[in-house]
Formats: structure tokens, C-alpha cells, sequence
């Protein structure tokens, strides 16, 4: 009976983790890298399920169909940058008012286009079983895999890459960066496209396994946020490091007493590591490391 | 003998400064009429009008309380309606089981004091915690997303406390009207008083922020909001000034809770969600975050189109509205209206110029 409990309680982790790190990561990058906190962020994932709820239903085969949600959130991200955002790098706050504003807008004008829920995609790949249980393999194995991989993605992109070490000299020191030659403009543009796609990913990756409604956006929010304030100021590592020790707390919790439960923990959890870690794990790691640099 | 100063000198004194937009004649002269209109508003439009009116002046409260600490200390919380909900939910728990004047009278103490501790709660966990400005407003917002979700889930018999049901998503019926006194002897504000209570709240909690803002607390929170590190290397206590203040935020937040649960006689957990949240910031925004009456008449307002546009068309008016007016004006509508009045008397001369206005000197 016990290794039943102990898979569960592995699955349970699988799916918490994945959607904690998925919900995260554009919202990571575009605070972490450019100081924009989107409060449009769901919205951004309710157009990427939308654009591949839509597309299945017009016809093309699931994976396509979240390619077109991801191609169509990058797009709605661009626009927004060149008309709005742009305007607002270095104004934290208002950054957050308009981008309120924004949401409102998109909830609303979904709701008025599309009415208030859009017929589902199944959720593919069907369950695994063990003894009493079954778990979801698509919400399990298939998006964890997924939240790696976008994890992976992402560290190599901004450490390995000609462009990562732009984008970063930019957040660094914008006027340095521009002055050694980096078109700094273009890499707030791309570097919140890419926050963009990411949203668009999760939007399009969670599709088949959530209502479509115009809210949908909102039930990503609550965990995205704790972990970008658990994960702290370096959001590539902050990310997985939040996501592995709030996936855990929730999938124990969730496991003992329900979802709700998992998701007042995940809270408790966080308000404990603000009142002991005001600047999240990555800030410990930093203090410890710069410890071990002064014993050397 | 020295010159004693007039009256409406001393009158005006305690509550005006640099701190505040609006210290001219002309500003108190609009503020006096202004208030008279709104007390002979139920008198020429009789009850029913005053009784309909009254949930915006709650609302203005409510942003009030956001503006006193985002717009003079820089605390920009989500969370307000954390407050707001909490002392609306614990007015109706403490009221239903005690069905008397007693009862409303506990309920009004417990609301206020059950929100200013959560304030206190949460604001000592942040402060204290060395939590920094935008983490503030990530977590109020994550605190009222979460009261949603928990009041949520509050529709089973078991989610009962004595005879008030809390009563998940289809919220908390029958709570009793806001009334004073002990026993069977008491004032009960229904109906028109409901808004004459509100108002007189209100103006009290304008003047009494106004006196506050322009005290040395004052001049401490618009100095921890300019500078932190600077005003606590001048040896004030940056720490406890961003706590008290959000305390009293949170107080004065679980005051208008309590006005608009024994308004509506009703209260439910779409007041924590996401777009409740943020209407408050929404007024304090738009109506300018350093004005206690732009927040105001911006939250009269805005909430009066939501209602007039009836449903569809008016989430995306206010959102547009929002966007727009923080690109075009970063500060809000009202210290704008300050610099057009200027503007105006400047160019129709003759006047001596007054003093300058109190929008030059914050905005500096």
C-alpha cells in the first residue's frame, strides 16, 4: 500500500511543479529581466489557450494548434510592448496599474467575443494506473518533461548564447550595454517577446486540461507570484528552486487534505520564506556564496 | 499685542500643509460646498436616491485608505479589500449571532479591530521581514486571491459560526443593519441615515488624514516615501513608520468593509477577487493618489459608469481609462486640476499671485 502513497505523492509533485514552474516562467523573465510586473499575465496564458483551443477546433492537430497559441501570444506581446509597455520600463508600479488595466480589457473582450466558456480539448495520453490510483499522464510526466525542458531552454539561451549575454548586459547597465554597441531597445522588445511566448506556452500546454473561460488566466496568478517572490532576483535559477520546494509543500498538502489545503500551505510556505529570506532562495544562495568567496 | 490669527485660519490650520494638494480659499471654499451638497442630496432627491448613493461614498472610503498609504508613503497595496472583506464578513458573524443593538455595536468593534490586526498582521510580517516596495504589493494581492479562494469554499453547513452561515460563493445573507447603543436602547442607520453616517465618516477621515499627513508623522511617511534610506540615516525609524501607516490603512479599510456589509446587508467572496482588488487602485490612480477627494470623486465616478453602462462595455471603458490616464498622467487627475486653476487665474492677471499651490512643492 505504501508505494501506491509514495507514487501518488510522486505524480502529485510531477503536476505541481510543472504547473508552478510553467505558471512562473514568463512572468519571471519579464519582471526578473526588465522590471515590468505584468499583472496581464494570465491573460496572456488565456490568449495562448484560447489561440489553441480555437485552432484544434478549426481543425489542426493538437500540437500545431499550441504552436499557433504560442505564435499568437508572441505576437499579442509584441504589440502590447511597441504601443504600451515600452512606455513604462523603470516606472515599477505603473507598470503594474497599466497592466491591471490591460487585463481587465482582455478579460472582458473575451468574454464579450466568445461568451463565457469555449468547449474543452480533451486531455490527451489518458492515466496511469497503480493499484487503487490513477494519475494523469498528460498533467504528470508530459508537462513536467515540458517544464524542464522550457527550464533548460532558458538557461542555456540567456548563459550560452551571443543573445543572452546581450539581454543581460542590458538589464545590467543599459548604458554601458548601449555604448558597446547593443541595440538595447531591441532587446526589451525581444527579451519580453520571449516572456510572452512563454505565457503563451503554458496557455497552450494547459489548454486541454482546464475550463476555457475568460478567467482562466487568474488561477495561474496566486502561484506565479509566490513563486517569483519565493524564487527572488535571479529568476533562472529562482524559478526551478521555487518551483521544486513549492511543488513539494503543495503536493504533500494537497495529498493530506485536498487542494485547498495545498494552496494554504503554498501561502504559509511563502510568508515564511519572505520573513526569513526578504530577498528569496537565490538571494540566500548569493549570501552564502559570497561567504565562502571571503573564507577562501 | 501680536495679531491674533482669523478664524478661518485657525479653522483651516491643523488641516493643510505641504504635504496636501489644495490649501488655497478657493479649494476649502469648493471642499465646505461640496459637502453641503452631498448632506442636502437626500433632501431633494429624497431616501431612496441617498440610499443608493451611499455604497460610492463607502467606496470613496476605501480608496481613501489606499491613497493615505500609497500616495504619502509609497506602500502600494492590493490588499485593501483583504481589509475591507474580513471586517464586512466578521461585522455579519458578530451581528447575526447577537441580534440587537449590542450586538451591531460589537460587530462595527470587531470588524475594525479584526481588519487592523490583520493589517497589523501582515504588515509586520513584510516590514519587519525587510520586504521591499513591489514584493509589498505582490503579496497584499496574493493575500486577497486567497481570501477568495477560502471564502470560497465556505458553502458547507460546517462553514457556519453559530447562526451565521458564511456561505461559500452565494456570500453571507440577512446581516443586520449598522446601528449603535445597548440592549433594546440604540440608534439604528438605515436607509437615508446609512448615508449621512457614511458621509460624516467620511469627511471626518479626510480632515483627520489631512491633519495627520501634514503632522511630523507626516512629514516622516513623505519622507520615507521620497527616500527611505536617507530618512532612516536622519534616525527615524523607517520600519514602524511603513507599519503604522499600513495599519491605519487597514483599519480605515475595515471601516468602510463594515459600512458597505450593513449597506447591502450582504456580503460575498467576489469582493477579495482580483478585479475588486484593484479598484481601489484604480480610483487612487486615476483620481490622483496624493488627493484624498480626487480618490473620491474618482471612485464615485468610476463606480457610477460601472453601473450605468450596466455589464458588458464597462470593464473595458475603466481598463481603457486606466491605461490612458497613467501614460498621460502619471500623478492622476487631480493635482491637473490644481495646475488649470492656476493656469486659468494667471491668465486673467490682475490678482496678486497666492502663495504657491501645494502641487509645486510635492511635486518637486
Amino acid at each position: 500500500m505504501a508505494i501506491y502513497e509514495l507514487l501518488n505523492l510522486g505524480f502529485q509533485f510531477l503536476d505541481s511543479f510543472a504547473f508552478i514552474v510553467l505558471a512562473t516562467a514568463g512572468l519571471a523573465i519579464i519582471f526578473g529581466m526588465m522590471g515590468i510586473i505584468n499583472l496581464a499575465h494570465g491573460e496572456f496564458i488565456l490568449v495562448g489557450a484560447y489561440a489553441t483551443t480555437l485552432s484544434f477546433h478549426a481543425g489542426l492537430p493538437l500540437p500545431l494548434a499550441m504552436v499557433a497559441g504560442v505564435v499568437a501570444t508572441t505576437i499579442f506581446g509584441i504589440v502590447l510592448e511597441r504601443t504600451i509597455i515600452h512606455r513604462l520600463y523603470g516606472r515599477l508600479l505603473d507598470s503594474m496599474v497599466v497592466t491591471f488595466g490591460i487585463s481587465l480589457v482582455v478579460i472582458q473582450l473575451t468574454r464579450i467575443v466568445f461568451g463565457n466558456s469555449l468547449e474543452q480539448i480533451g486531455t490527451p495520453f489518458g492515466g496511469i494506473s497503480y493499484g487503487p490510483y490513477s494519475y494523469s499522464t498528460y498533467r504528470s510526466v508530459v508537462l513536467a518533461t515540458c517544464a524542464i525542458a522550457t527550464l533548460v531552454g532558458l538557461y542555456v539561451l540567456f548563459t550560452r548564447t551571443d543573445f543572452g549575454v546581450r539581454a543581460r548586459a542590458t538589464i545590467q547597465d543599459e548604458e554601458t550595454a548601449r555604448s558597446m554597441g547593443v541595440d538595447t531597445d531591441r532587446m526589451y522588445l525581444s527579451t519580453f517577446a520571449i516572456g510572452s511566448a512563454l505565457a503563451g506556452l503554458t496557455g497552450a500546454l494547459y489548454a486541454p486540461t482546464i475550463t476555457m473561460s475568460p478567467e482562466l488566466g487568474t488561477g495561474f496568478l496566486v502561484e506565479a507570484f509566490v513563486a517569483v517572490v519565493v524564487g527572488g532576483p535571479s529568476v533562472i535559477l529562482g524559478t526551478p528552486l521555487a518551483g521544486g520546494l513549492l511543488g513539494l509543500v503543495d503536493a504533500v498538502f494537497t495529498n493530506l487534505g485536498g487542494q485547498f489545503i495545498g494552496t494554504v500551505f503554498l501561502l504559509l510556505t511563502a510568508i515564511v520564506a519572505i520573513r526569513v529570506l526578504p530577498d528569496g532562495i537565490t538571494g540566500l544562495l548569493e549570501d552564502l556564496r559570497e561567504k565562502w568567496r571571503r573564507a577562501e | 499685542m501680536s495679531e491674533k490669527p482669523s478664524l478661518e485660519a485657525r479653522l483651516r490650520g491643523p488641516f493643510e500643509g505641504p504635504n496636501t494638494i489644495g490649501n488655497s480659499r478657493r479649494f476649502w471654499l469648493s471642499f465646505v460646498l461640496g459637502t453641503a451638497l452631498l448632506a442636502v442630496y437626500p433632501v431633494l432627491f429624497g431616501a431612496y436616491a441617498a440610499e443608493s448613493t451611499s455604497v460610492y461614498l463607502v467606496y470613496g472610503l476605501l480608496g481613501v485608505s489606499l491613497a493615505f498609504i500609497w500616495g504619502f508613503c509609497g506602500i502600494l497595496s492590493f490588499g485593501q479589500v483583504a481589509f475591507f472583506g474580513v471586517a464586512g464578513y466578521a461585522f455579519g458573524i458578530v451581528s447575526i449571532n447577537l441580534a440587537s443593538y449590542t450586538g451591531a455595536t460589537l460587530g462595527v468593534l470587531t470588524g475594525v479591530a479584526v481588519a487592523t490586526l490583520l493589517a497589523a498582521l501582515l504588515g509586520y510580517f513584510m516590514f519587519y521581514g525587510g520586504v521591499r516596495d513591489v514584493y509589498v504589493t505582490i503579496i497584499t494581492l496574493v493575500v486577497a486571491l486567497v481570501l477568495h479562494t477560502f471564502m470560497g469554499q465556505t458553502a458547507g453547513s460546517q462553514w457556519a459560526i453559530g447562526e451565521a452561515a458564511l456561505g461559500g460563493f452565494n456570500g453571507m445573507v440577512g446581516v443586520p443593519d449598522l446601528a449603535i447603543g445597548f440592549g433594546t436602547a440604540g440608534l439604528e442607520f438605515a436607509g437615508a441615515m446609512h448615508y449621512y453616517v457614511t458621509l460624516l465618516v467620511l469627511v471626518a477621515t479626510v480632515l483627520g488624514l489631512r491633519a495627520l499627513v501634514n503632522s511630523q508623522f507626516g512629514y516622516a511617511m513623505v519622507a520615507t516615501r521620497e527616500d527611505e534610506a536617507r530618512t532612516e540615516m536622519f534616525g527615524y525609524n523607517t520600519t514602524f513608520i511603513k507599519f503604522a501607516t499600513f495599519t491605519i490603512g487597514g483599519a480605515l479599510a475595515g471601516l468602510s468593509g463594515v459600512l458597505f456589509v450593513t449597506w447591502g446587508n450582504y456580503i460575498d467572496p467576489s469582493e477579495f477577487a482580483i478585479t475588486a482588488a484593484a479598484m481601489p487602485v484604480i480610483w487612487a490612480s486615476i483620481g490622483g493618489r496624493e488627493s484624498f477627494v480626487g480618490t473620491i470623486a474618482a471612485a464615485v465616478v468610476i463606480q457610477r459608469i460601472q453601473i450605468g453602462l450596466t455589464g458588458e462595455w464597462a470593464l473595458v471603458v475603466v481598463g481603457s481609462l486606466l491605461v490612458i490616464v497613467i501614460l498621460a498622467m502619471p500623478d492622476g487627475i487631480a493635482p491637473r486640476v490644481g495646475d488649470a486653476v492656476d493656469y486659468l487665474r494667471n491668465r486673467g492677471g490682475g490678482e496678486p499671485a497666492e502663495p504657491p499651490t501645494a502641487t509645486e512643492e510635492v511635486s518637486d
